[in-house]
């Protein structure tokens, strides 16, 4: 382990990140590494972002070429984006939420969803490990006096909402990158961290023990919820995550494209149709003009031009323009409307039969998710079960879309209202900076911390997991026979810990593929392993991707029937490891990994 | 010996010479010199300038350093790029009402600035108020004395144009067989 650097990377769903930190030196200062990437057909430019898109070369297209691979025919970035907006059909966007998606194989080409035949396929996995590996190359070549990510350590963000299987296929990326040494750590906490290392020693004098933080992350693609405490630990401040929200398909993209309806809308009643090409430059347009609206209180409306395609601009090009009041009324109160504590968001019942896509969150309201997200971990009835509820006293923001203040303060005013009721004190706002670039940032900070030099945030795994277990019963026509949980993780779980061994045994044939069913709880923080669940409320448990476990027929026959127990336990890396262990072993300590996230389909979609 | 050119090709010279002064320094500094010393001798390296550029059929070298001018073209693809500047500049205007062309400059405006500022750190040569009195103690380079230009140091006046330099340029690596040329390929929509 001698590695020299540790690497802070925000895979994010539409950018993603690069901070650098220096281990061992005297300099613990983080900076950020700028990447380089194909911007332009035959340009390539240094970025403090690297867009999240890949895209593939069509025949008709000259090679991608990089500084250090110029027969490239799949490039990531910038130019990425933009021609994958001209051939939408050829990129692959948004990897990160088809990652977490147990709908789909994660392991086998899938991506692009609508690909034409001469393009093969990638999962999301081989979707994630393509950004890891151009952001490897791209390091490479910025210091090629420090090798490879591979000699680092890396330290990569997932969301705080992935369950364990989306974070064991991150890893997996991870190491098909050549990233041997990597940590897994939640965005939200990253966010804190890299508050903690901008603000230095004066952190601990804006917080104090008892404060509850509340990280509001809301990026391009996906929103993501925290608590994070302030507690007394061996005389001094320590802090401990309490609380995850669940995964938020929602981000900026969804306000820029709502924008851009809105005003395509007031076009098409003017007689102007737009195309598919004209509505993606609407959404860029709308974005540009939402951040001048928001930003400049004294402006009540902004042009918006859509040039023409050909190459006469004049005569061809369609104006229409974007209101303050268009900006206020569908993204504050479509997107954060002032609502009551009490308000959760709705529920769109899916249709029988869907297509192959994201399951987008049906209700754009954040501040709605908000609302659900405190109601469970915050405001709840102590006497409910939930434990430990308490509202938070303080807000850190993260994310692009919360760069525009007029959102933050319609979310501290919209907490502020709910805390006001119960009696509590108003939220403070915790000032971050670089809302962009933090997570990387707090990420390569993180790597600093595990090597001792700052306060680590406790907090272990964000959910406790169960097995599904068929209880026996006799055969009844029309009753499917209930399903009890036992619980093989407990909440809050720390890294390089095990659970206690279950004593329920479960009995599984040699050679045969058994799966189970697998769900995971945000919100039951008591359960002991081995505890059996007969009943659960609705919500309490989210039903996961099933789980599989092969007994390889070694030393036993085909067909046998092995009783075996679950145990948990939590790599270093962070991510979780279930195994079987035999009852009966034929070796000492005989066991068998369970693999998480196998197959598509839950059996409750 | 040097023969005078028509006016034409004078023309054409002096508006193809104007962007490569503007972009290319190597050229620009010939240029200068070839000002300082007054009517040449020698007429100038006929390849230096590209009017008179002999196509060169031998050797084809795929080594050889990019053109000169590439980071002109570069600059212009890019400004064509994120603000349509060279349809905008090569569409006639003049049958046009002013309000369309105002939302096509907003096109451009915004692009070309977008563009500018992601390449380019353009400061003001000076940061008083344009129309404020000043005093320069000696001449220097970045600020051009206009109107009654007579007399010695220091010199009284009015700021009119507070004057631009570029202070960082970072235009895009060029990177595999791209032909510089195409600031704007053709567009085929297949369905």
């Amino acid at each position: 382990m001698s590695a020299k650097f540790v690497v802070g990377i925000d895979l994010g769903t539409t950018h993603s990140a690069l901070a650098v930190a220096e281990l061992g030196g005297t300099d613990e200062r983080v900076s950020v590494l700028e990447i380089e990437q194909l911007v332009s057909a035959g340009s390539v430019a240094k970025r403090p972002l690297l867009p999240s898109f890949l895209y593939f070369a069509h025949e008709s297209e000259p090679a991608l070429s990089l500084p250090w691979d110029s027969e490239r025919r799949v490039c990531v970035g910038e130019f990425a984006r933009s021609r994958g907006a001209e051939a939408p059909q050829r990129v692959i966007s948004s990897a990160k939420s088809w990652l977490s998606y147990g709908g789909v194989d994660r392991r086998s080409g899938t991506l692009p969803l609508n690909a034409p035949d001469d393009i093969e396929k990638i999962s999301p996995v081989e979707t994630s490990f393509r950004l890891l590996d151009h952001l490897n190359e791209a390091f490479r070549a910025a210091r090629p006096a420090d090798g490879d990510l591979a000699e680092q350590e890396v330290v990569l963000t997932v969301p705080a909402s992935f369950d364990a299987g989306a974070r064991d296929l991150t890893v997996e990326a991870a190491l098909a990158a050549g990233f041997e040494q990597v940590t897994l750590l939640e965005e939200p906490q990253a966010a804190l961290y890299a508050w903690i290392e901008q603000n230095g020693d004066a952190w601990r004098s804006h917080l104090r023990a008892g404060d509850r933080v509340l990280v509001i992350d809301i990026g391009g693609g996906t929103t993501d919820f925290s608590l994070i405490d302030a507690v007394e630990q061996d005389g001094s401040l320590g802090l401990s995550r309490v609380a995850v929200g669940d995964h938020i398909l929602l981000g900026g993209d969804n306000m820029d494209l709502a924008l851009a309806h809105v005003v395509s809308q007031e076009l098409a009643e003017q007689g102007k149709e737009l195309d598919r090409f004209q509505l993606g430059a609407l959404a860029h347009a709308c974005r540009g003009a939402k951040e001048k609206l928001l930003s400049d209180a004294s402006l009540q409306q902004v042009a918006v031009v859509l040039p023409s395609r050909g190459s006469q601009l004049l005569g061809g090009s369609i104006r229409g323009e974007l209101r303050r009041e268009q900006v206020e009324r569908y993204l504050l109160d479509g997107f954060f409307p002032a609502v009551s504590a009490t308000e959760l968001p709705k529920v769109r019942p899916r249709a029988g039969l869907t297509q192959v896509g994201l399951p987008y969150a049906s209700d754009p309201a954040i501040t709605k998710h908000l609302a659900a997200f405190l109601a469970r971990h915050a405001f709840a009835d102590p006497a409910s079960g939930a434990t430990d509820a308490r509202p938070p006293t303080a807000i850190l923001f993260n994310g692009g879309v919360l760069k525009a203040e007029i959102l933050r303060t319609r979310v501290i005013d919209t907490l502020n209202g709910w805390l006001a009721q119960r009696g509590s004190a108003k939220a403070r706002v915790l000032p971050g900076e670089d809302l962009d670039l933090a997570v990387a940032r707090g990420a390569a900070y993180y790597g600093l911390v595990r090597h001792g030099r700052g306060l680590r945030i406790r907090g272990g795994t964000a959910r406790a997991y169960y097995v599904g277990i068929e209880n026996p019963m006799p055969a009844l026509p029309g009753m499917e026979p209930p399903v009890f949980a036992l619980c093989v993780a407990p909440f809050g779980m720390e890294e390089g810990t095990s659970a206690a061994l279950p004593p329920q045994e479960l009995f599984v044939v040699v050679g045969e593929p058994v799966t189970f069913r697998f769900f995971g709880s945000s919100t039951r923080r008591t359960d002991p392993a081995g505890s059996v669940l007969e009943r659960w409320r609705s919500g309490e448990l989210e039903e996961l991707p099933q789980i599989e476990l092969v007994l390889p027929a070694a030393g036993r026959a085909a067909g046998d029937v092995v009783a075996v127990q679950l145990q948990a336990s939590v790599t270093a890396i962070g991510t979780l490891k279930l195994e079987a262990v035999a009852q009966t072993p034929l070796v000492p300590d005989e066991r068998w990994q369970i693999e998480l996230s196998v197959r598509h389909g839950s059996s409750a979609a | 010996m040097v023969t005078s050119l028509p006016l034409l090709s004078r023309l054409w010279l002096s508006w193809v010479t104007s962007f490569r002064i503007l972009f290319d320094g190597r050229f620009a500094a010939q240029l200068a010199l070839l000002r300082e010393a007054g009517a040449p001798s020698e007429p100038p390296a006929p390849a230096e300038l590209p009017v008179q550029v002999p196509p060169a059929p031998a050797a084809p070298t795929p080594e050889a350093p990019r053109g000169s001018n590439d980071s002109a073209l570069q600059l212009l693809t890019l400004l064509q790029r994120e603000g349509r500047f060279v349809d905008f500049v090569q569409q006639e205007v003049a049958s046009f009402a002013d309000a369309e062309i105002g939302a096509a400059a907003r096109v451009v405006h915004e692009g070309c600035r977008r563009a500018l500022r992601a390449h380019a750190r353009v400061v003001s040569v000076r940061n008083e108020a344009e129309g404020s009195s000043l005093t320069l103690e000696r001449a220097s380079e970045d600020v051009k004395l206009v109107g009654n230009v007579a007399g010695s140091a220091p010199f009284r006046g009015v700021l009119r144009h507070r004057g631009w330099r570029v202070e960082e340029l970072t235009l895009p690596t060029v990177v595999g067989a791209h032909d510089a040329t195409l600031v704007a390929p053709a567009e085929l929509e297949l369905s």
